[in-house]
């Protein structure tokens, strides 16, 4: 099983590496996205005044006015530390505590928005409030963006390198020349999961250099663990790659059918930006994305230096829905066209 | 040996757009033989072989090799060249002989294959270079890759021209040689002459007649061909003795008594030296099995 394993994947490499112009267009690609999105917002703050607060908001209606001040964008939070963090990186332009008495207030002293913000609160509410002072340095939108375009990378990699190329070959009769050997189904797909992971972690890695020599962006949790966040991810988007795969021998519908799937993912899924003050049904859409997850995970590695416990949650889900489209493609994968 | 290398017992096939293509059709076939499925197209021959390749499942219906089911021991054991297929991109035909000897347990050395299959000119050339006849020696490599003992070859030379077709004639004698059995499928009649010991004609998904080139010859024919250029007829001919099909510029007399014929022909002052004599053929036979209208 190992010597057809080594053969199909070793096969499937060559043929990816070969085809310079898909090659290129995958490293090239990402790279030239983040590239132009450090240099559009590059020392520009966004313009929209982000508020987080920390329990029942109604409850405050009379005592604190501020919630009612326009153009303002309130954003309910599920954490307390992970919103003072946000503060600190300039996410926040402000953040409330609703449980203490006095409600209690983070400022970023280094945040020009939290500054003219703070103003107007005081000047409603200045006695029922308690000012906490943070500090930090802005984490720019590209910083922010950095691991979700890697990850949305791996995503278009994983579904149209598997999804597409499996299509490609069922209709060209090369699965079928492929059936017609000792090699199983099961020793297939698996060599194309394990082709595919070695490709696209490679390219990941050497974009991730890249843009660190590039646009310098900061990396604040363990470099093992982002590894293993983007191996499970990109082993969950070629499972669902394997899925769309699995029994379709159109080309035209294999690629109507990706970009169904890829575009609401890429937008839903908290890549470009951030699904905090979203309506609640979109961010339970969201939730159905491997790629959230992937993106979430990446960003409270990279961004925020969380550990391992802290992206458990996102982790599961990524096994789960590994394990699901795994088991979907392997019950329902055809090698032939079925005519 | 046993005297039966694979068996079709009573296959059936009807796919899900309702077209039944193969209806009750049963074989044997002996090992180290070439064994022939002609037919016109759309006669079945493809999804026959398909299903005793184990490519395709019967809708009813069973294919015994060696007196079992088909199974991880047929894998190892069969060689298939499939009428179209593809190999993958970017590959050279050695990596891709590579490829293909890494998924059997047991495989033929490189050099052999290279020197079976005549490749040595083209190793190095990537498969999406290769033109018809180098690609169709290069599938026949792949289908002996593991040394099979018997070969499914379907349509192997059909869009070959006359020379890369019999250089791909004399491969196939050499795999006869070494006692291997071949199942081809064809629907040119001069490459089953050449090739098969024993024949089926297939039509509307039946075997309409079965056995070795020569004893279907003399079981259906008994006449003799007279070919002549049509000026040659008098007019008055045409309403005589003298039965003959319009061939176009020529006419072709069937007869069972040359002499009597001949006679006739001397008597009608044909003049005899531009007359062509020959014998039935497997495509005359051919075609009086499955008739002349054209096939889709």
């Amino acid at each position: 099983m190992i010597k057809r394993l080594y053969a199909v994947v070793v096969a499937r490499n060559m043929e990816f590496i070969r085809d310079r112009s898909t090659f290129g267009w995958n490293v090239v690609m990402p790279l030239l996205l983040i590239i132009g999105f450090a240099m559009i917002f590059d020392g520009e703050s966004r313009e929209v005044y982000k508020v987080g607060y920390y329990g029942d908001r109604s409850m405050t209606a009379e005592t604190m006015p501020f919630f009612a001040t326009k153009y303002v964008q309130f954003i309910p939070m599920a954490d307390l530390q992970s919103s003072i963090a946000k503060v600190e990186r300039h996410q926040l332009d402000l953040f409330f505590d609703l449980q203490t008495a006095p409600v209690k207030y983070w400022v970023n002293s280094q945040s020009s928005n939290g500054y003219f913000l703070e103003q107007i609160l005081l000047g409603q509410s200045g006695n029922r409030v308690e000012k906490q002072t943070v500090s930090g340095v802005e984490l720019r939108y590209v910083d922010w963006l950095v691991p979700g375009i890697l990850a949305m990378n791996i995503m278009f990699s994983c579904l149209f390198g598997v999804g597409y190329v499996i299509v490609r070959y069922r209709k060209n009769g090369v699965l079928k020349r492929l059936q017609a050997t000792p090699l199983s189904a099961f020793e297939f797909l698996l060599a194309q999961v394990i082709s595919r992971m070695t490709l696209i972690i490679g390219i990941s890695i050497f974009l991730f250099i890249m843009c660190q020599l590039l646009i310098r962006f900061p990396m604040h949790g363990s470099y093992l663990l982002l590894l293993f966040v983007y191996v499970l991810g990109a082993l969950s988007l070629i499972s669902l790659g394997l899925v769309m795969a699995a029994r379709i021998s159109t080309e035209e519908l294999a690629n109507g059918i990706l970009n169904f799937i890829s575009w609401p993912m890429m937008l839903l899924s908290g890549v470009w930006f951030s699904l905090e003050g979203a309506q609640p049904w979109v961010q339970k859409i969201a939730l159905l994305f491997p790629l959230t997850h992937v993106t979430e995970a990446a960003r409270l590695v990279m961004n925020e230096g969380a550990g391992l416990i802290e992206v458990l949650p996102q982790l599961t889900w990524l096994i789960c829905m590994t394990a699901l489209f795994l088991t979907i493609s392997a019950l329902s994968f055809r090698w032939d066209t079925g005519n | 040996m046993s005297e039966t290398i694979i068996e079709a017992q009573h296959l059936f096939k009807q796919y899900r757009t309702g077209l039944v293509a193969v209806k009750d059709v049963s074989f044997t076939i002996a090992p180290g033989i070439c064994y022939g499925l002609l037919g016109p197209n759309g006669a079945g021959k493809t999804t026959t072989i398909e299903i005793m390749e184990g490519i395709k499942s019967p809708t009813s219906g069973t294919i015994f090799y060696k007196g079992a089911s088909l199974g991880r021991r047929f894998r190892n054991e069969v060689g298939i060249l499939f009428q179209s297929t593809a190999l993958q991109d970017y590959l050279t035909v050695r990596e891709t002989l590579k490829l293909f000897q890494r998924l059997y347990t047991q495989a033929l050395p490189l050099e052999q294959l290279i020197e079976i299959c005549n490749l040595h000119d083209i190793l190095e050339q990537d498969n999406q270079r290769l033109s018809g006849g180098q690609k169709q020696r290069l599938l026949l490599a792949i289908a002996l890759v593991n040394n099979p003992e018997i070969i499914f070859l379907d349509e192997p030379t059909t869009g070959l021209d006359p020379q890369a077709r019999q250089n791909f004639w004399q491969l196939i004698r050499n795999i006869k040689q070494e006692k291997k059995t071949v199942v081809l499928t064809t629907h040119y009649m001069e490459e089953a002459a050449e090739l098969c010991d024993a024949i089926a004609i297939m039509d509307h998904g039946k075997i309409i007649a079965e056995g070795s080139p020569q004893r279907l010859l003399s079981e259906h024919f008994n006449d003799v061909y007279i070919r002549l250029p049509r000026q040659l007829l008098p007019e008055q001919s045409q309403s005589g003795e003298i039965v003959y099909t319009d061939k176009g510029e020529f006419v072709e007399i069937a007869t069972r008594s040359m002499d009597r014929t001949i006679k006739d022909l001397i008597e009608l002052k044909v003049p005899l030296n531009d007359i062509q004599i020959r014998r039935g053929t497997l495509e005359d036979l051919f075609l009086e099995l499955t008739g002349r209208d054209l096939r889709q």
